[in-house]
């Protein structure tokens, strides 16, 4: 009975104890660390890569044009910015997970006081891009939290790359190690398996980044997605809508595809090539699997000059939409620079006929060892033909012009004498100049050639290249594995001089520092220290700085009418069509970009153009 | 006396929650009742059918808003065996140590909602401060104040913050500081005893024929906890006991709410010690490409209200082809609400809703 009479005074002892409550909105809780508030999205990282609209649950988020913003397809950069409708979100984060280059975080404000409703949707931004609403901490009050006031420097929820909802790790490709592969030319890149392809098309989050980078714009996401749904003949048919050659393109595309990968930002790209090589490689015979019969015949005849990967790009469109068409080219097989630049261990000569002799079942006819100019005179292709195409790229080396240099070899001749006829008698000491792909193959040719010559002696290849390691022109995996390869680089230095011994044969090459490589427009005058000069040993040199097309095959008559660019380009309209009537030209000749890929893109614009021309002739 | 048919909700001050009962009365005797659900019936488990499986964590939770950590357990359980996904050890005992503090958090919410019934707004007050105290921590490790989304297949979503180990261990401590006022103003309290005692009686033998579970069927003097029979997360790496009462009646079943409190924090202060350390996530798929295999799976968890089941079946696609929760509100409800309330007086009513924990939203999926 006493107890329950004393008991309600215990209630005493709460009187001078604190109260628990917080006197809001004078007093206000801080939000944990990890809180999930508004959006934060740093304007400059993010892609507008549109994953986080796709994933969300409740479609808050749309992406919203920014006319603004500048769209570099090239870079991955859409000018795309996602705009969240705060009636819709739940908050959950789900957004910040799949960002793929983490710009998008979610904030620890939660306030948001307006008259206005259509205020609760916009376009996060954060104070890097907006500095002008993110007040700092003692400016800020929740009176003023609306749209145009948010607190700086309040980042709550963030995105952690190892609890993203991608994987951000390509799938290691099985490669021969470096030590048996420079005795060989056996092809160093295995290529995936069927497991390993699944996983690795199963990275790919399909945000069509790479499709407007590429500039032939393949259905990149569409094929990978065959791959992954166990469909290699899907993806065949989607890769050959834009893309004849991907046996080829599978193994030395430039993939600027890679390049503008959102995953590539904090991560590695989706390896787009190889798996574009393993659909090729998967499939053993294109013919049953793509079902293509040449439309009727239109009766119209086109020529091509080249057959590399332009020309059977242009062969191959042409076909399809009924014109008979003739290809010539000088080597012995198809493939253009393609069958004599990549040595056997990156691209082999049973991988481009494939790709070759798929075009020629469709009714291609191919004239070989043909030079045009020569063995047929271009005259006569006029006349006989109702349109020319030209993808004949640069097919000769550019020389340094420096003295001695006639007895040096050009880097194209040394490839195509390996290719077509035998293989060129090396020295032990190999200088290369230059620090392009091409300098690369070649040295890295020519160090297998040394192995194989000089078996189990010691030898050297060094390249020599104006251009210092951050502006190398050559790929990072092609410079990567040459280095893997005990290349020997100098970066940063010019060809001087050849020196010869006594009797004539080469001593070394004299070099000089490079001052700088780029005049102030941006093109190429390199400049020298006339007192910094360095020698390098060596009883072979090969120069690998640059290709220029041959036009021999013209008479001058048709040459002079030709017309080019200020880059010395040939001038193109946008079906194609050079200002010689009739002819239409693409690859190399037409654009900066020198590469495979591009030519193809070329070539469907130019056959597109001749299909068009040929049409309006008729009205 | 005259027969009247009384609306017992969804607005009635006495009840938690949009649900509503039938009542018909004579007098203050009440002759029989009619559970109404419905006011929040939102589609969920049609609503899952059209999402992937990745974005049906926001919207899993939602389904019990009380406690919804218990929810993202058992639907990325079923995903998991669906899938064969592999989860790390430490990802376990983070789960176990969560679905405590849930547990813990969910229990103080149900002991506002019925110590606030009967009157007691101090203890109220007080429960909701601690539940608060809770929710603090769920929002320094999730981000989130209730709706956590913090469960993934794989895993869990983050790893704990810096310092969180001593932070649960101290706001535990504060909370557990507080159970001799708790029992002094409550427990212990006559005017319980007496609002309590032999309210809302269910027996062993009915409790089972029913399909009850969780507290309801602890409080008849049966043993069973989903955590003991199917142990999941680290659940049979820690030893604890399970709280039973005999008697059946609302009185029983708010004391095993009370002792179940106290087995969780010492469970809780157990895992925290065995901790591994180590990894916590196995990324799973890309969530735009992420299919899981044909089959179905039903797995079962024991919910602080007690035992919540899903079944799921996957037609290999992207989403789930059927989600179908069986959650411990649907029976305790709908079937053993109506039969206790048959002649129960009018002011109880609440008392025995109550202490059986429905969660409205549960009912209406």
């Amino acid at each position: 009975m006493k107890g329950s009479f004393l008991k309600p005074f215990k209630a005493i002892r709460f009187l001078w104890k604190k109260p628990k409550t917080l006197k809001y909105p004078f007093e206000s809780k801080e939000p944990a660390l990890r809180y999930r508030g508004f959006h934060l999205n740093d304007w400059d990282k993010c892609t507008g890569c549109g994953n986080c609209a796709d994933i969300c649950p409740n479609e808050a988020i749309t992406m919203e044009k920014i006319p603004e913003l500048e769209s570099k397809p090239e870079k991955g950069m859409k000018n795309e910015r996602p705009k969240v409708d705060y009636g819709r979100c739940c908050f959950c984060g789900l957004c910040v997970d799949i960002c793929p280059p983490g710009s998008l975080r979610l904030s620890r404000d939660y306030f948001h006081i307006h008259f206005d409703t259509n205020t609760f949707v916009f376009l996060p931004k954060d104070e890097k891009t907006d500095k002008e609403h993110f007040l700092p901490a003692e400016n800020y009050s929740i009176f003023k939290a609306s749209l145009a006031h948010r607190k700086r420097d309040y980042e709550g929820f963030s995105p952690d790359i190892d609890y993203s909802l991608f994987e951000p790790m390509k799938t290691p490709m099985s490669e021969v190690k470096p030590e048996e592969r420079t005795l060989s030319f056996i092809e160093q890149v295995i290529g995936y398996s069927k497991k390993e392809a699944k996983r690795e098309a199963s990275r790919c989050l399909e945000c069509k980044l790479c499709e407007e980078a590429c500039p032939a714009h393949l259905k990149i996401s569409d094929y990978i997605r065959a791959i992954y749904e166990d469909k290699p003949e899907e993806s065949l048919k989607k890769i050959f809508e834009d893309n004849p050659i991907p046996s080829i393109c599978g193994r030395i595309c430039m993939k600027h595809c890679e390049d503008a990968c959102s995953l590539s930002i904090r991560g590695e790209a989706v390896a787009i090539r190889w798996l574009k090589r393993f659909v090729a490689d998967t499939i053993k015979d294109y013919k049953k699997v793509l079902e293509q019969r040449p439309v009727k015949p239109t009766g119209k005849k086109v020529a091509v000059v080249g057959a590399g990967p332009g020309g059977l790009s242009a062969a191959y469109f042409l076909s399809l939409k009924g014109h008979k068409v003739t290809v010539f080219d000088s080597l012995p097989g198809g493939g253009g620079m393609m069958r004599i630049g990549p040595p056997p261990y990156r691209l082999p000569i049973e991988a481009i006929d494939k790709d070759v002799n798929y075009i020629k079942s469709l009714g291609v006819e191919f004239k070989f060892n043909t030079t045009v100019g020569k063995d047929i005179l271009f005259e006569n292709i006029m006349k006989k033909y109702d349109a020319v195409y030209l993808g004949i790229g640069n097919t000769i080396s550019i020389s340094t012009k420096v003295k001695n240099v006639e007895k040096c070899l050009l880097a194209l001749n040394f490839l195509r004498e390996n290719k077509i006829g035998k293989n060129v008698k090396v020295g032990k000491e190999i200088i290369v100049i230059g620090g392009g792909n091409v300098a690369m193959d070649v040295a890295r040719e020519a160090f297998r050639l040394q192995h194989i010559q000089y078996p189990g002696q010691k030898v050297v290849t060094k390249t020599v290249s104006l251009e210092d390691w951050d502006i190398m022109p050559a790929t990072e995996e092609e410079i990567e594995e040459a280095k893997a390869e005990e290349i020997q680089f100098n970066p940063g230095w010019g060809p001087k001089e050849v020196v010869l011994d006594e009797k004539g044969n080469i001593k070394g090459l004299q070099c000089m520092k490079v001052k700088s490589v780029f005049g102030k427009n941006g093109r190429f005058s390199p400049t020298f220290y006339e007192d910094n000069e360095m020698f390098l040993e060596g009883d072979m040199i090969i120069e690998a700085i640059g290709q220029r097309p041959d036009f021999l095959l013209m008479p001058v008559k048709q040459f002079k009418r030709l017309e080019f660019t200020q880059r010395r380009k040939v001038k193109v309209d946008k079906n194609g069509q050079t200002s010689i009537p009739k002819v239409f030209a693409g690859g190399d000749i037409v654009n900066l970009n020198l590469d495979a890929v591009t030519a193809i893109a070329d070539a469907k614009i130019a056959s597109e153009g001749i299909d068009k021309f040929f049409s309006s002739k008729k009205i | 006396m005259r027969e009247l048919e009384l609306y017992f909700g969804p607005q009635h001050l006495g009840m938690i929650g949009n649900f509503s009962i039938t009542l018909k009365v004579e007098g203050d005797r009440i002759l029989e009742a009619t559970s109404k659900p419905g006011y929040l019936h939102r589609g969920f488990e049609k609503l899952m059918e059209y999402r992937t499986w990745i974005q049906n964590f926001p919207m899993v939770c939602r389904i019990n808003v009380v406690e919804p950590d218990s929810m993202e357990m058992v639907y990325t359980m079923a995903v998991e065996r669906l899938a064969g996904i592999e989860v790390p050890e430490r990802a376990n005992y983070i789960r176990s140590i969560y679905l405590e503090l849930a547990r813990v958090g969910s229990h103080l919410f149900g002991l506002w909602a019925y110590s606030n019934l009967l009157g007691f707004d101090t203890v109220a007050q007080w429960a909701m401060y601690h539940r608060d105290l809770i929710l603090d921590l769920f929002e320094e490790l999730t981000g989130g104040r209730v709706y956590h989304i913090y469960i993934w297949p794989g895993g869990v979503r983050r790893d704990f913050p810096d310092g969180f180990k001593d932070k649960i261990v101290s706001t535990l401590h504060s909370i557990g500081g507080c159970v001799p006022d708790y029992d002094a103003t409550f427990f212990n309290n006559r005017l319980f005893y007496e609002r309590a005692k032999g309210i809302g009686k269910i027996t062993q033998g009915e409790a089972k024929r029913l399909g009850a579970v969780g507290q309801v069927l602890r409080a008849t003097g049966t043993k069973f906890d989903i955590r003991k029979v199917e142990p999941y997360a680290a659940y049979d790496k820690v030893d604890f006991g399970i709280p039973i009462r005999e008697d059946g009646d609302a009185y029983s079943r708010i004391w095993v709410v009370r002792d179940e409190m106290i087995e969780s924090v010492h469970m809780i202060f157990k895992l925290l010690d065995e901790m591994p350390q180590g990894e916590v996530y196995n990324r799973v798929s890309n969530p735009f490409k992420w299919e899981i295999p044909k089959g179905e799976a039903y797995v079962r968890v024991e919910s602080s209200r007690g035992e919540l089941g899903v079944y799921m079946v996957s037609n290999g696609g992207d989403k789930p082809y059927r989600v179908h929760f069986r959650t411990p509100s649907y029976t305790h409800g709908l079937i053993i609400l109506e039969k206790l309330l048959k002649g129960a007086s009018i002011a109880d009513v609440g008392n025995i809703m109550i202490s059986l924990y429905v969660v409205a939203p549960e009912i209406d999926r």
